[in-house]
Protein backbone atom coordinates (compact mmCIF):
# COMPACT_ATOMS: atom_id res chain seq x y z
CA UNK A 1 0.00 0.00 0.00
CA UNK A 2 1.18 3.48 -0.88
CA UNK A 3 2.31 5.43 2.19
CA UNK A 4 2.89 9.19 2.13
CA UNK A 5 4.16 11.38 4.97
CA UNK A 6 1.89 14.36 5.49
CA UNK A 7 4.19 17.42 5.57
CA UNK A 8 1.81 19.27 7.90
CA UNK A 9 1.17 16.79 10.69
CA UNK A 10 4.13 14.46 10.08
CA UNK A 11 2.01 11.32 10.05
CA UNK A 12 2.91 8.45 7.73
CA UNK A 13 -0.50 8.06 6.14
CA UNK A 14 -1.70 4.96 4.31
CA UNK A 15 -3.36 5.30 0.94
CA UNK A 16 -6.74 4.62 2.57
CA UNK A 17 -6.31 7.76 4.70
CA UNK A 18 -5.55 9.87 1.66
CA UNK A 19 -7.43 11.27 -1.29
CA UNK A 20 -5.63 11.56 -4.62
CA UNK A 21 -6.04 14.95 -6.29
CA UNK A 22 -4.35 14.50 -9.66
CA UNK A 23 -1.50 16.39 -11.28
CA UNK A 24 0.22 19.11 -9.25
CA UNK A 25 1.54 22.52 -10.30
CA UNK A 26 -1.26 23.15 -12.81
CA UNK A 27 -1.53 26.76 -13.88
CA UNK A 28 -5.08 27.85 -13.17
CA UNK A 29 -6.72 29.59 -16.13
CA UNK A 30 -9.66 31.93 -15.96
CA UNK A 31 -11.75 34.31 -18.06
CA UNK A 32 -9.72 35.77 -20.93
CA UNK A 33 -7.54 32.68 -21.30
CA UNK A 34 -7.11 31.25 -24.80
CA UNK A 35 -8.97 28.07 -25.79
CA UNK A 36 -5.65 26.21 -25.91
CA UNK A 37 -4.68 27.28 -22.41
CA UNK A 38 -8.08 26.39 -21.05
CA UNK A 39 -8.07 22.97 -22.72
CA UNK A 40 -4.63 22.31 -21.27
CA UNK A 41 -5.69 23.34 -17.79
CA UNK A 42 -8.92 21.36 -17.75
CA UNK A 43 -8.12 18.21 -19.68
CA UNK A 44 -4.55 17.71 -20.86
CA UNK A 45 -2.38 15.85 -18.39
CA UNK A 46 1.27 14.83 -18.44
CA UNK A 47 0.42 11.29 -17.35
CA UNK A 48 4.15 10.46 -17.30
CA UNK A 49 5.73 7.04 -17.07
CA UNK A 50 8.26 7.81 -14.34
CA UNK A 51 8.69 10.88 -12.14
CA UNK A 52 5.40 12.60 -11.33
CA UNK A 53 4.19 15.38 -9.05
CA UNK A 54 0.72 15.03 -7.56
CA UNK A 55 -1.76 16.65 -5.22
CA UNK A 56 -2.91 14.59 -2.26
CA UNK A 57 -5.18 15.35 0.68
CA UNK A 58 -4.74 13.89 4.13
CA UNK A 59 -8.48 13.23 4.11
CA UNK A 60 -8.80 11.12 7.27
CA UNK A 61 -6.13 13.07 9.14
CA UNK A 62 -5.47 16.79 9.25
CA UNK A 63 -7.53 17.29 6.09
CA UNK A 64 -4.95 19.45 4.36
CA UNK A 65 -3.78 19.34 0.76
CA UNK A 66 -0.10 18.64 0.12
CA UNK A 67 2.08 17.68 -2.83
CA UNK A 68 4.06 14.50 -3.45
CA UNK A 69 6.87 13.50 -5.83
CA UNK A 70 6.44 9.90 -6.90
CA UNK A 71 7.45 7.43 -9.60
CA UNK A 72 4.53 5.95 -11.56
CA UNK A 73 6.50 2.89 -12.71
CA UNK A 74 7.85 1.75 -9.32
CA UNK A 75 5.50 3.52 -6.85
CA UNK A 76 8.65 4.86 -5.13
CA UNK A 77 8.00 8.08 -3.20
CA UNK A 78 10.72 10.74 -3.42
CA UNK A 79 9.17 13.06 -0.89
CA UNK A 80 6.20 15.21 0.06
CA UNK A 81 6.00 18.96 0.51
CA UNK A 82 3.71 21.86 1.25
CA UNK A 83 1.11 22.82 -1.35
CA UNK A 84 1.91 26.54 -0.82
CA UNK A 85 4.55 26.61 -3.54
CA UNK A 86 4.78 26.98 -7.32
CA UNK A 87 7.56 24.46 -7.77
CA UNK A 88 9.09 21.55 -5.86
CA UNK A 89 11.66 22.54 -3.21
CA UNK A 90 15.34 21.90 -3.97
CA UNK A 91 15.67 18.99 -1.51
CA UNK A 92 12.87 17.13 -3.31
CA UNK A 93 14.50 17.79 -6.69
CA UNK A 94 17.85 16.56 -5.28
CA UNK A 95 16.21 13.41 -3.93
CA UNK A 96 14.77 12.69 -7.38
CA UNK A 97 18.08 13.45 -9.14
CA UNK A 98 19.86 10.97 -6.86
CA UNK A 99 17.47 8.21 -7.99
CA UNK A 100 16.55 9.30 -11.53
CA UNK A 101 19.48 11.25 -13.06
CA UNK A 102 18.40 13.42 -15.99
CA UNK A 103 14.69 13.47 -15.04
CA UNK A 104 12.45 16.25 -16.25
CA UNK A 105 8.77 17.11 -15.76
CA UNK A 106 7.33 20.12 -17.56
CA UNK A 107 9.71 22.97 -16.81
CA UNK A 108 11.24 21.27 -13.78
CA UNK A 109 14.45 19.23 -13.90
CA UNK B 1 -4.33 -21.03 -43.99
CA UNK B 2 -5.83 -24.41 -43.21
CA UNK B 3 -9.36 -24.02 -41.92
CA UNK B 4 -10.24 -25.26 -38.47
CA UNK B 5 -13.18 -27.66 -38.50
CA UNK B 6 -14.45 -30.89 -36.99
CA UNK B 7 -13.08 -32.61 -40.08
CA UNK B 8 -9.63 -31.08 -39.47
CA UNK B 9 -9.61 -32.42 -35.91
CA UNK B 10 -10.54 -35.89 -37.17
CA UNK B 11 -7.87 -35.70 -39.88
CA UNK B 12 -5.18 -34.65 -37.40
CA UNK B 13 -6.26 -37.28 -34.92
CA UNK B 14 -5.36 -39.87 -37.55
CA UNK B 15 -1.80 -38.56 -37.87
CA UNK B 16 -0.88 -37.67 -34.28
CA UNK B 17 -1.60 -33.96 -34.74
CA UNK B 18 1.50 -33.38 -36.85
CA UNK B 19 -0.26 -31.32 -39.52
CA UNK B 20 -1.32 -28.17 -37.63
CA UNK B 21 0.14 -24.93 -38.99
CA UNK B 22 1.37 -22.10 -36.83
CA UNK B 23 -1.61 -19.84 -36.24
CA UNK B 24 0.37 -16.76 -37.35
CA UNK B 25 3.78 -16.17 -38.93
CA UNK B 26 6.76 -14.68 -37.14
CA UNK B 27 8.29 -12.38 -39.76
CA UNK B 28 11.19 -9.92 -39.54
CA UNK B 29 10.08 -6.35 -40.19
CA UNK B 30 10.16 -5.08 -43.77
CA UNK B 31 11.63 -1.68 -44.59
CA UNK B 32 8.31 -0.02 -45.32
CA UNK B 33 4.59 -0.59 -44.86
CA UNK B 34 1.53 1.34 -46.00
CA UNK B 35 0.16 1.23 -42.48
CA UNK B 36 1.81 0.50 -39.14
CA UNK B 37 -0.39 -0.27 -36.16
CA UNK B 38 1.34 0.04 -32.80
CA UNK B 39 -0.09 -2.38 -30.27
CA UNK B 40 -1.07 -6.01 -30.96
CA UNK B 41 -3.93 -6.14 -28.51
CA UNK B 42 -7.52 -6.74 -29.53
CA UNK B 43 -8.13 -3.19 -30.78
CA UNK B 44 -4.88 -3.03 -32.80
CA UNK B 45 -5.35 -6.44 -34.40
CA UNK B 46 -9.02 -5.74 -35.15
CA UNK B 47 -8.01 -2.46 -36.81
CA UNK B 48 -5.51 -4.32 -39.00
CA UNK B 49 -8.04 -7.05 -39.78
CA UNK B 50 -10.76 -4.64 -40.97
CA UNK B 51 -8.20 -2.58 -42.94
CA UNK B 52 -7.56 -5.74 -44.93
CA UNK B 53 -11.08 -7.14 -45.00
CA UNK B 54 -13.08 -3.96 -45.64
CA UNK B 55 -10.57 -1.81 -47.52
CA UNK B 56 -8.10 -4.24 -49.12
CA UNK B 57 -5.12 -2.64 -47.37
CA UNK B 58 -2.88 -5.59 -46.50
CA UNK B 59 0.63 -4.09 -46.54
CA UNK B 60 0.28 -3.65 -42.81
CA UNK B 61 2.53 -4.30 -39.80
CA UNK B 62 1.28 -4.65 -36.25
CA UNK B 63 4.08 -3.90 -33.77
CA UNK B 64 3.95 -5.16 -30.20
CA UNK B 65 6.54 -4.49 -27.50
CA UNK B 66 5.52 -7.46 -25.40
CA UNK B 67 3.53 -10.42 -26.60
CA UNK B 68 0.32 -10.54 -28.58
CA UNK B 69 -2.73 -9.90 -26.43
CA UNK B 70 -0.59 -9.62 -23.30
CA UNK B 71 -1.87 -6.25 -22.13
CA UNK B 72 -5.43 -5.41 -21.25
CA UNK B 73 -6.77 -7.90 -23.81
CA UNK B 74 -5.48 -10.66 -21.55
CA UNK B 75 -6.39 -8.92 -18.30
CA UNK B 76 -10.04 -7.94 -18.56
CA UNK B 77 -13.15 -9.69 -17.25
CA UNK B 78 -14.45 -10.46 -20.80
CA UNK B 79 -17.83 -8.78 -20.43
CA UNK B 80 -19.64 -7.76 -23.62
CA UNK B 81 -22.58 -5.34 -23.52
CA UNK B 82 -23.77 -2.21 -25.30
CA UNK B 83 -26.20 -0.61 -22.84
CA UNK B 84 -24.68 2.86 -22.95
CA UNK B 85 -26.59 6.11 -22.67
CA UNK B 86 -25.39 8.40 -25.46
CA UNK B 87 -26.10 7.81 -29.15
CA UNK B 88 -22.45 7.76 -30.38
CA UNK B 89 -21.55 5.19 -27.69
CA UNK B 90 -24.57 3.02 -28.44
CA UNK B 91 -23.62 3.04 -32.13
CA UNK B 92 -20.04 1.83 -31.69
CA UNK B 93 -20.66 -0.55 -28.76
CA UNK B 94 -23.70 -2.11 -30.44
CA UNK B 95 -21.70 -2.50 -33.66
CA UNK B 96 -19.10 -4.34 -31.59
CA UNK B 97 -21.63 -6.55 -29.83
CA UNK B 98 -23.26 -7.51 -33.11
CA UNK B 99 -19.88 -8.35 -34.66
CA UNK B 100 -19.13 -10.62 -31.69
CA UNK B 101 -22.20 -12.69 -32.59
CA UNK B 102 -20.64 -13.86 -35.85
CA UNK B 103 -16.97 -13.50 -34.96
CA UNK B 104 -16.23 -17.22 -34.58
CA UNK B 105 -17.59 -17.86 -38.09
CA UNK B 106 -15.97 -14.75 -39.62
CA UNK B 107 -12.53 -15.60 -38.24
CA UNK B 108 -12.86 -19.40 -38.39
CA UNK B 109 -11.68 -19.28 -34.79
CA UNK B 110 -13.79 -20.18 -31.77
CA UNK B 111 -13.94 -17.09 -29.57
CA UNK B 112 -16.54 -18.79 -27.35
CA UNK B 113 -18.96 -15.87 -27.45
CA UNK B 114 -21.57 -16.65 -24.85
CA UNK B 115 -24.61 -14.30 -24.94
CA UNK B 116 -25.67 -15.29 -21.44
CA UNK B 117 -27.14 -11.91 -20.48
CA UNK B 118 -25.80 -9.01 -18.42
CA UNK B 119 -27.57 -7.43 -15.44
CA UNK B 120 -26.45 -4.08 -14.08
CA UNK B 121 -27.85 -3.94 -10.56
CA UNK B 122 -29.58 -0.89 -9.18
CA UNK B 123 -28.84 -0.70 -5.46
CA UNK B 124 -29.70 2.94 -4.83
CA UNK B 125 -32.58 5.22 -5.84
CA UNK B 126 -30.17 7.15 -8.08
CA UNK B 127 -29.26 4.01 -9.97
CA UNK B 128 -32.93 3.14 -10.51
CA UNK B 129 -33.46 6.50 -12.19
CA UNK B 130 -30.18 6.27 -14.09
CA UNK B 131 -30.83 2.80 -15.49
CA UNK B 132 -34.48 3.44 -16.31
CA UNK B 133 -33.29 6.42 -18.31
CA UNK B 134 -30.68 4.24 -20.03
CA UNK B 135 -33.32 1.62 -20.86
CA UNK B 136 -35.46 4.34 -22.52
CA UNK B 137 -32.44 5.69 -24.42
CA UNK B 138 -31.49 2.19 -25.56
CA UNK B 139 -35.04 1.61 -26.85
CA UNK B 140 -34.70 4.71 -29.03
CA UNK B 141 -31.25 3.61 -30.21
CA UNK B 142 -32.41 0.12 -31.15
CA UNK B 143 -30.30 -1.51 -28.46
CA UNK B 144 -32.26 -4.30 -26.80
CA UNK B 145 -32.26 -3.76 -23.03
CA UNK B 146 -34.97 -3.71 -20.38
CA UNK B 147 -35.54 -2.55 -16.84
CA UNK B 148 -36.36 -5.52 -14.57
CA UNK B 149 -37.56 -5.69 -10.99
CA UNK B 150 -35.81 -7.38 -8.06
CA UNK B 151 -37.82 -10.61 -8.33
CA UNK B 152 -36.78 -11.07 -11.95
CA UNK B 153 -33.16 -10.41 -10.93
CA UNK B 154 -33.50 -13.17 -8.33
CA UNK B 155 -34.94 -15.55 -10.94
CA UNK B 156 -32.06 -14.89 -13.31
CA UNK B 157 -29.43 -15.19 -10.58
CA UNK B 158 -30.69 -17.30 -7.66
CA UNK B 159 -27.43 -17.08 -5.69
CA UNK B 160 -28.01 -13.39 -5.13
CA UNK B 161 -29.29 -11.97 -1.85
CA UNK B 162 -31.67 -9.20 -2.90
CA UNK B 163 -32.60 -8.13 0.64
CA UNK B 164 -29.18 -7.03 1.86
CA UNK B 165 -29.36 -4.42 4.61
CA UNK B 166 -26.82 -2.06 3.11
CA UNK B 167 -27.11 -2.86 -0.59
CA UNK B 168 -30.61 -4.17 -1.35
CA UNK B 169 -31.25 -5.05 -4.99
CA UNK B 170 -33.90 -2.66 -6.26
CA UNK B 171 -33.90 -3.85 -9.86
CA UNK B 172 -31.58 -3.95 -12.80
CA UNK B 173 -30.83 -3.01 -16.37
CA UNK B 174 -30.87 -6.28 -18.26
CA UNK B 175 -29.30 -6.85 -21.66
CA UNK B 176 -30.23 -10.35 -22.69
CA UNK B 177 -27.88 -10.41 -25.69
CA UNK B 178 -24.81 -9.30 -23.76
CA UNK B 179 -22.42 -11.86 -22.33
CA UNK B 180 -18.82 -12.93 -22.38
CA UNK B 181 -16.22 -14.24 -24.83
CA UNK B 182 -12.82 -15.89 -24.53
CA UNK B 183 -10.57 -12.81 -24.43
CA UNK B 184 -7.31 -14.42 -25.61
CA UNK B 185 -9.09 -16.13 -28.49
CA UNK B 186 -10.31 -12.77 -29.78
CA UNK B 187 -6.71 -11.56 -30.13
CA UNK B 188 -5.51 -14.92 -31.46
CA UNK B 189 -8.34 -15.19 -33.98
CA UNK B 190 -7.69 -11.71 -35.37
CA UNK B 191 -3.93 -12.36 -35.43
CA UNK B 192 -4.38 -15.57 -37.40
CA UNK B 193 -6.70 -13.86 -39.90
CA UNK B 194 -4.31 -10.87 -40.28
CA UNK B 195 -1.32 -13.14 -40.82
CA UNK B 196 -3.32 -15.05 -43.41
CA UNK B 197 -3.92 -11.82 -45.33
CA UNK B 198 -0.14 -11.29 -45.49
CA UNK B 199 0.14 -8.77 -42.67
CA UNK B 200 3.22 -8.87 -40.44
CA UNK B 201 2.65 -9.21 -36.70
CA UNK B 202 5.96 -8.35 -35.06
CA UNK B 203 6.21 -9.11 -31.37
CA UNK B 204 8.92 -7.95 -28.96
CA UNK B 205 9.36 -4.87 -31.11
CA UNK B 206 9.11 -1.71 -29.02
CA UNK B 207 8.51 1.63 -30.69
CA UNK B 208 11.05 4.13 -29.36
CA UNK B 209 10.36 7.14 -31.58
CA UNK B 210 8.08 8.56 -34.24
CA UNK B 211 9.75 10.13 -37.29
CA UNK B 212 8.08 13.04 -39.03
CA UNK B 213 8.82 15.27 -42.02
CA UNK B 214 6.97 18.55 -42.60
CA UNK B 215 4.30 17.66 -40.06
CA UNK B 216 3.65 14.26 -41.60
CA UNK B 217 4.58 10.87 -40.21
CA UNK B 218 7.17 8.95 -42.23
CA UNK B 219 8.02 6.06 -39.94
CA UNK B 220 8.90 4.79 -36.50
CA UNK B 221 12.10 3.85 -34.71
CA UNK B 222 11.87 0.50 -32.99
CA UNK B 223 14.00 -1.90 -30.99
CA UNK B 224 14.29 -3.85 -34.27
CA UNK B 225 15.41 -0.82 -36.29
CA UNK B 226 13.61 1.94 -38.18
CA UNK B 227 10.50 1.08 -40.21
CA UNK B 228 8.87 3.48 -42.70
CA UNK B 229 5.14 3.94 -43.12
CA UNK B 230 2.55 6.21 -44.74
CA UNK B 231 0.05 5.98 -41.93
CA UNK B 232 0.47 5.18 -38.27
CA UNK B 233 -2.21 3.94 -35.89
CA UNK B 234 -1.52 4.23 -32.16
CA UNK B 235 -3.60 1.64 -30.36
CA UNK B 236 -1.70 1.23 -27.11
CA UNK B 237 -4.27 1.77 -24.32
CA UNK B 238 -2.48 2.62 -21.08
CA UNK B 239 0.64 3.80 -22.90
CA UNK B 240 -1.25 6.16 -25.25
CA UNK B 241 0.18 9.16 -23.43
CA UNK B 242 3.73 7.84 -23.76
CA UNK B 243 3.31 7.29 -27.52
CA UNK B 244 1.69 10.69 -28.00
CA UNK B 245 4.68 12.30 -26.29
CA UNK B 246 6.99 10.58 -28.82
CA UNK B 247 4.93 12.14 -31.60
CA UNK B 248 4.95 15.55 -29.91
CA UNK B 249 1.36 16.02 -28.74
CA UNK B 250 -0.63 15.42 -25.59
CA UNK B 251 -3.83 13.49 -24.97
CA UNK B 252 -6.58 14.10 -22.42
CA UNK B 253 -6.05 10.68 -20.82
CA UNK B 254 -4.72 9.47 -17.50
CA UNK B 255 -3.39 5.97 -16.88
CA UNK B 256 -4.53 4.14 -13.79
CA UNK B 257 -4.48 0.54 -12.59
CA UNK B 258 -7.66 -1.54 -12.77
CA UNK B 259 -7.78 -4.88 -10.96
CA UNK B 260 -9.54 -8.18 -11.27
CA UNK B 261 -9.40 -11.55 -9.55
CA UNK B 262 -10.70 -15.07 -9.93
CA UNK B 263 -11.76 -17.58 -7.31
CA UNK B 264 -10.99 -21.25 -7.22
CA UNK B 265 -13.14 -23.17 -9.75
CA UNK B 266 -16.52 -24.38 -8.52
CA UNK B 267 -19.53 -26.10 -10.07
CA UNK B 268 -21.79 -23.98 -12.29
CA UNK B 269 -23.86 -21.64 -10.12
CA UNK B 270 -24.34 -18.49 -12.15
CA UNK B 271 -25.19 -18.29 -15.86
CA UNK B 272 -25.47 -14.53 -16.17
CA UNK B 273 -23.07 -11.60 -15.78
CA UNK B 274 -23.87 -9.33 -12.84
CA UNK B 275 -22.44 -5.86 -12.38
CA UNK B 276 -22.91 -3.87 -9.21
CA UNK B 277 -21.63 -0.37 -9.79
CA UNK B 278 -22.53 1.04 -6.40
CA UNK B 279 -20.12 -1.33 -4.72
CA UNK B 280 -17.58 -1.39 -7.59
CA UNK B 281 -17.86 -5.10 -8.15
CA UNK B 282 -18.91 -7.36 -10.98
CA UNK B 283 -18.94 -11.08 -11.33
CA UNK B 284 -19.46 -13.88 -13.82
CA UNK B 285 -18.50 -17.54 -13.92
CA UNK B 286 -15.95 -18.72 -16.46
CA UNK B 287 -16.24 -21.97 -18.38
CA UNK B 288 -13.55 -23.36 -16.08
CA UNK B 289 -15.82 -22.64 -13.10
CA UNK B 290 -13.86 -19.76 -11.61
CA UNK B 291 -15.84 -16.77 -10.38
CA UNK B 292 -14.36 -13.86 -12.36
CA UNK B 293 -14.54 -10.70 -10.28
CA UNK B 294 -13.64 -7.19 -11.35
CA UNK B 295 -12.81 -4.40 -8.96
CA UNK B 296 -12.23 -0.68 -8.92
CA UNK B 297 -9.47 1.56 -10.22
CA UNK B 298 -6.82 3.36 -8.24
CA UNK B 299 -7.23 7.11 -8.09
CA UNK B 300 -3.64 7.93 -9.05
CA UNK B 301 -1.46 7.58 -12.16
CA UNK B 302 0.20 4.22 -12.27
CA UNK B 303 2.05 2.08 -14.83
CA UNK B 304 2.85 -0.92 -12.61
CA UNK B 305 0.08 -3.31 -13.75
CA UNK B 306 -0.79 -4.00 -10.14
CA UNK B 307 -3.30 -2.13 -8.05
CA UNK B 308 -3.83 -1.34 -4.40
CA UNK B 309 -4.96 -4.17 -2.16
CA UNK B 310 -7.67 -2.20 -0.43
CA UNK B 311 -9.67 -1.97 -3.68
CA UNK B 312 -9.81 -5.76 -3.86
CA UNK B 313 -10.84 -5.84 -0.21
CA UNK B 314 -13.65 -3.34 -0.80
CA UNK B 315 -14.90 -5.20 -3.87
CA UNK B 316 -14.96 -8.58 -2.18
CA UNK B 317 -16.49 -7.19 1.02
CA UNK B 318 -19.37 -5.71 -0.96
CA UNK B 319 -19.87 -8.77 -3.16
CA UNK B 320 -20.06 -11.06 -0.12
CA UNK B 321 -23.10 -9.13 0.99
CA UNK B 322 -24.85 -9.47 -2.39
CA UNK B 323 -23.61 -13.04 -3.04
CA UNK B 324 -23.31 -14.66 0.42
CA UNK B 325 -22.06 -17.97 -1.04
CA UNK B 326 -18.78 -16.46 -2.25
CA UNK B 327 -17.69 -15.85 1.35
CA UNK B 328 -16.23 -19.37 1.55
CA UNK B 329 -14.36 -19.23 -1.76
CA UNK B 330 -10.60 -18.97 -1.95
CA UNK B 331 -9.02 -16.47 -4.30
CA UNK B 332 -6.97 -18.16 -7.01
CA UNK B 333 -5.16 -15.18 -8.47
CA UNK B 334 -5.35 -11.41 -8.83
CA UNK B 335 -3.89 -9.07 -11.44
CA UNK B 336 -3.99 -5.53 -12.73
CA UNK B 337 -3.91 -3.73 -16.05
CA UNK B 338 -3.19 -0.14 -16.97
CA UNK B 339 -6.23 1.60 -18.40
CA UNK B 340 -6.33 5.04 -20.02
CA UNK B 341 -9.26 7.05 -18.76
CA UNK B 342 -10.66 10.21 -20.36
CA UNK B 343 -12.59 13.01 -18.70
CA UNK B 344 -15.96 11.88 -20.07
CA UNK B 345 -15.25 8.13 -19.83
CA UNK B 346 -15.64 7.75 -23.59
CA UNK B 347 -12.89 6.65 -25.97
CA UNK B 348 -10.86 8.67 -28.44
CA UNK B 349 -10.76 7.55 -32.10
CA UNK B 350 -9.28 10.48 -33.89
CA UNK B 351 -6.92 12.17 -36.26
CA UNK B 352 -4.08 13.91 -34.46
CA UNK B 353 -2.06 17.11 -34.92
CA UNK B 354 0.42 15.05 -36.97
CA UNK B 355 -0.69 14.21 -40.52
CA UNK B 356 -0.99 10.45 -41.01
CA UNK B 357 -1.12 9.58 -37.31
CA UNK B 358 -4.39 8.25 -35.93
CA UNK B 359 -5.07 7.45 -32.32
CA UNK B 360 -7.42 4.91 -30.75
CA UNK B 361 -7.32 5.09 -26.96
CA UNK B 362 -9.24 6.14 -23.89
CA UNK B 363 -11.35 3.00 -23.66
CA UNK B 364 -10.63 3.19 -19.97
CA UNK B 365 -12.11 0.44 -17.88
CA UNK B 366 -14.23 -1.10 -20.65
CA UNK B 367 -12.40 -1.76 -23.90
CA UNK B 368 -12.80 -5.49 -24.40
CA UNK B 369 -16.50 -5.34 -25.33
CA UNK B 370 -15.72 -2.78 -28.02
CA UNK B 371 -12.88 -4.57 -29.81
CA UNK B 372 -14.58 -5.46 -33.13
CA UNK B 373 -16.53 -2.19 -33.39
CA UNK B 374 -13.45 -0.17 -32.49
CA UNK B 375 -11.36 -2.00 -35.10
CA UNK B 376 -14.09 -1.59 -37.71
CA UNK B 377 -14.39 2.15 -37.07
CA UNK B 378 -10.65 2.78 -36.73
CA UNK B 379 -9.97 0.96 -40.02
CA UNK B 380 -12.52 3.16 -41.79
CA UNK B 381 -11.04 6.28 -40.19
CA UNK B 382 -7.52 5.32 -41.28
CA UNK B 383 -8.51 4.24 -44.80
CA UNK B 384 -10.93 7.06 -45.67
CA UNK B 385 -10.00 9.82 -43.23
CA UNK B 386 -13.43 9.77 -41.64
CA UNK B 387 -16.01 7.37 -40.28
CA UNK B 388 -19.57 7.92 -39.08
CA UNK B 389 -18.74 5.79 -36.04
CA UNK B 390 -15.76 7.92 -34.97
CA UNK B 391 -16.99 11.45 -35.82
CA UNK B 392 -18.02 12.23 -32.25
CA UNK B 393 -14.98 10.60 -30.63
CA UNK B 394 -12.42 13.20 -31.74
CA UNK B 395 -9.60 14.08 -29.35
CA UNK B 396 -10.66 17.74 -29.81
CA UNK B 397 -14.16 17.25 -28.37
CA UNK B 398 -13.03 18.35 -24.91
CA UNK B 399 -11.91 21.76 -26.16
CA UNK B 400 -15.28 22.16 -27.89
CA UNK B 401 -17.27 20.97 -24.88
CA UNK B 402 -18.82 18.14 -26.88
CA UNK B 403 -18.50 15.49 -24.22
CA UNK B 404 -19.96 12.03 -24.58
CA UNK B 405 -20.69 11.63 -20.90
CA UNK B 406 -20.79 7.96 -19.96
CA UNK B 407 -19.94 8.25 -16.30
CA UNK B 408 -23.12 6.33 -15.39
CA UNK B 409 -22.53 3.52 -17.87
CA UNK B 410 -18.78 3.37 -17.43
CA UNK B 411 -17.98 4.94 -14.05
CA UNK B 412 -15.96 2.02 -12.79
CA UNK B 413 -17.47 -1.39 -13.16
CA UNK B 414 -17.09 -3.20 -16.47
Amino acid sequence: MLTLRCPYCGVDADETDLQAGGEAHLKREGPGASDDAFEDYLFMRKNPKGVHFERWRHAYGCGKWFLAARCTTTLQVFGTYSAQTLEPPQDIKDAISAQRPGWSWGNFK
Amino acid sequence: MKRYSAFAIAREAMRQHTGWDRAWAKPAPKKKYDVIIVGAGGHGLATAYYLGKNFGITNVAVLEKGWLGGGNTGRNTTIIRSNYLQDPSAAIYEKARSLYETMSQDLNYNVMFSPRGVIMLAQTQHEIRGYQRTAQANALQGVQTEWIGPQRVKELCPIMNIDGPRYPVLGGLYQERGGTARHDAVAWGYARACSDMGMDIIQQCEVTGVRQENGKVVGVDTSKGPIDCDKLGMVVAGHAGVMAKMAGFRLPVESVALQALVSEPIKPCMDVVVMANTVHGYMSQSDKGEMVIGGGTDAFNNYTQRGSFHHIEETVRALVETFPMVSRLKMLRQWGGIVDVTGDRSPILSKTPVDGIFVNCGWGTGGFKAIPGSGWAMAELMAKGESPLTDEFSMYRFREGKFIDESVAAGVAH
